[in-house]
């Protein structure tokens, strides 16, 4: 009996010495090289954070670098665009991945701890207005016509689809879209209502846009926004709707996002990099030339757009100035 | 007794007979209500369970344990970071939660005066506590993290906000089963000389061990399943190597299958599946373990 009990707390003890003697700290933004090419000598560690929806582009560029540079491990955490430049301006990541330009008192933080960094748009990505597959009459739709079914001032007064076109017929509106915390909420009202974060609020949000595909493909009268990715995923449901922002109308596509003709809703994806760090670190230069330089590639894993000709050759110029 | 036998000559159906002999038509009602809650539980658990399965039952394969998470080919990518992840933080909660806890009890229940002010404080905060939501903790795991100055999305900060959310479930269970060690055990030992600390450490602490053990368990387990705090601490979605000290990155499985379930290509929606049942056939196992314990102990006893 009493040997049980000795044998139950030893167990206890022996678990916790276990773990002890595994303990071997690691830094996390530490970085050295044997040679500064892209040989196999390179280790060190990046960390990068940010917009949920860089993410995937920056682990796929991640994944194919470390395939040929195994020393180098590279971390990729979703804490949203700001939560991450949060954390880029303390100096906890050394590349940050945002679905907007840095705002202003993201600047000032960064400014204040001396993080010097530069901005390089990696991706193109289209945002995605769509509606059920089985809807007749939802085919384009002017950026007034968005504002007036999603501006502010929309909230409980227009309901019927024909408040929003006299042609379409009086069904109830049914919105889903992401949530107030989104880069793609941001990037949205910020376009077709003016201003950003200015949005009618009696819709149905959610941070998952799985739960937007699920909502719009359930209703006829539904209608949501979110990335291209999740329209090509789900296009035997859904049906994207054509912008017409003065033009024309314009389907989302590849073609449209990189030759910018899909406008207003084509948006570029960023990553800012920290230049003490891109100075010191050389694993970190290594891999933010190969991000630029497989563009490409990196596009097509995340399934985003890739850059333009011109766009590549500014990405080029950005990473050249970092030194 | 004529109400008696007339009861008993009624016939007996089951659900009569489950409700104790209450015969009249509220109670029936209510009985019947009953057992709908109870079957529309059941039934969602069901429909859960059977729809998790059937989604990743593809990727219930060797390759979920041994290989990293991809962005190339979710086909054929793994769980292997967040599975080490996993074991790394409950570990470090376990080393952090357990002393802790287990001191605080014993000081609440064998050393301090009921009547002493900063008892009851404390015993007021640890109650309170238990009620605080999760993600409160994170927050406090986040501040002390960058108080003492080392990253945030750390095994060690993890486990902390982890061992901060499950102490007062700990201190809770450790007192319980100190209570339940009889007065005579800590009286005999006192009576033969021992000094108070002798006797905790010699004859109460190893006479509650089941208690804790048990109490332990189930709240490491609550932990695992945890995703909220580590979330807000920047919890990794994308770690390509074995975690390998308490200052390294890492990832856990409820933040590998948050961010796998909110990605647009099946593959990764089923490989949140696959990892969900994972995860919850690894909860079931350390709750099986908490029932053994007590099971033992309680026959040994």
């Amino acid at each position: 009996m009493k040997t049980k009990r000795f044998a139950a707390s030893a167990a206890f003890a022996l678990a916790g010495s276990l773990a002890l003697t595994a303990c071997g700290g690691q830094q996390a933004d530490s970085g050295s090289a044997g040679s500064s090419g892209g040989d196999a000598a390179l280790s060190g560690s990046i960390a990068s954070d940010g917009s949920s929806t860089v993410g995937p582009l920056t682990s796929a560029a991640a994944e194919l670098f470390m395939t040929e540079n195994s020393g180098v491990n590279i971390t990729v955490g979703t804490s949203g665009t700001g939560g991450g430049f949060k954390k880029f301006c303390e100096g906890q990541t050394q590349v940050s991945n945002a679905s907007r330009p840095i705002k202003d008192e993201e600047k000032a933080a960064c400014d204040a701890k001396g993080i010097e960094y530069q901005e390089i748009v990696v991706a193109n990505d289209a945002l995605t207005v769509v509606a059920n597959k089985e809807n007749a009459f939802l085919e384009c739709l002017t950026t007034e016509e968005l504002a007036t079914l999603w501006g502010p001032d929309a909230t409980g007064k227009v309901t019927k689809w024909n408040q929003v076109n006299p042609k379409f017929p009086a069904e109830d509106i049914k919105l889903y879209g992401p949530g107030t915390d989104s880069g793609t909420f941001d990037y949205f009202t910020d376009e077709i209502n003016g201003e950003e974060g200015a949005s009618r609020t009696d819709y149905e949000p959610s941070e998952d846009d799985n739960v937007i595909v699920q909502g719009v493909a359930g209703d006829q009268n539904a209608l949501g926004y979110f990335g291209y990715t999740y329209f090509e995923e789900n296009e035997s449901t859904l049906k994207a709707i054509k912008i017409d922002s003065g033009d024309g109308c314009v389907a989302p596509s590849a073609d449209t996002a990189r030759d910018g003709s899909y406008t207003p809703l084509a948006r570029p994806l960023f990553i800012y990099v920290d230049k003490k760090a891109f100075a010191s670190n050389p694993a970190l230069k290594a891999f933010i030339s190969f991000y630029i330089e497989n563009d490409a590639k990196v596009a097509e894993a995340a399934k985003y757009v890739s850059l333009s000709e011109d766009q590549k050759k500014t990405a080029q110029e950005e990473l050249a100035s970092l030194g | 007794m004529s109400a008696v036998t007339a009861d008993q000559a009624m016939p007996r159906t089951p659900l009569a007979r489950a409700a104790y002999g209450e015969k009249d038509l509220r109670s029936m009602g209510f009985l019947v209500v009953l057992w709908l809650c109870l079957a529309f539980g059941i039934l969602v658990l069901a429909v859960l369970l059977v729809t998790t399965f059937l989604d990743g039952r593809e990727r219930m394969d060797g390759e979920l344990f041994t290989n990293y998470t991809s962005q190339i080919a979710p086909e054929t990518a793994g769980a292997r970071a967040a599975i080490l992840g996993t074991a790394w933080v409950i570990l470090t909660t376990a080393l952090l939660a357990i002393p802790i806890g287990v001191a605080a009890a014993s000081y609440l229940e064998e050393f301090a005066s009921t009547r002493s002010r900063f008892a009851r404080f404390v015993e007021l905060n640890v109650q309170n506590l238990a009620a605080v939501p999760a993600i409160i903790y994170g927050m406090l795991a986040a501040a002390a993290a960058v108080a003492v100055g080392i990253p945030r999305n750390t095994v060690i900060a993890g486990g902390i906000a982890l061992a901060l959310l499950i102490l007062p479930v700990v201190i809770v269970a450790t007192r319980e089963a100190l209570r339940a060690v009889p007065q005579e055990i800590r009286q005999a030992s006192l009576a033969l000389g021992a000094t108070p600390m002798q006797t905790l450490a010699r004859q109460t602490l190893p006479a509650a061990v089941p208690g804790i053990a048990t109490g332990t368990i189930l709240a490491l387990s609550r932990a695992m399943g945890e995703a909220a705090p580590l979330l807000l601490l920047g919890g990794l979605v994308f770690v390509k190597f074995d975690p390998n000290g308490f200052l390294s990155g890492f990832t856990t499985m409820p933040i590998q299958i948050f961010d796998w379930a909110a990605r647009s290509q099946v593959e990764f929606q089923q490989l949140a599946a696959a990892a969900s049942i994972l995860l919850l056939v690894l909860v079931i196992l350390l709750n099986g373990v908490a029932i053994i314990i007590r099971n033992k102990y309680a026959t040994a006893r």
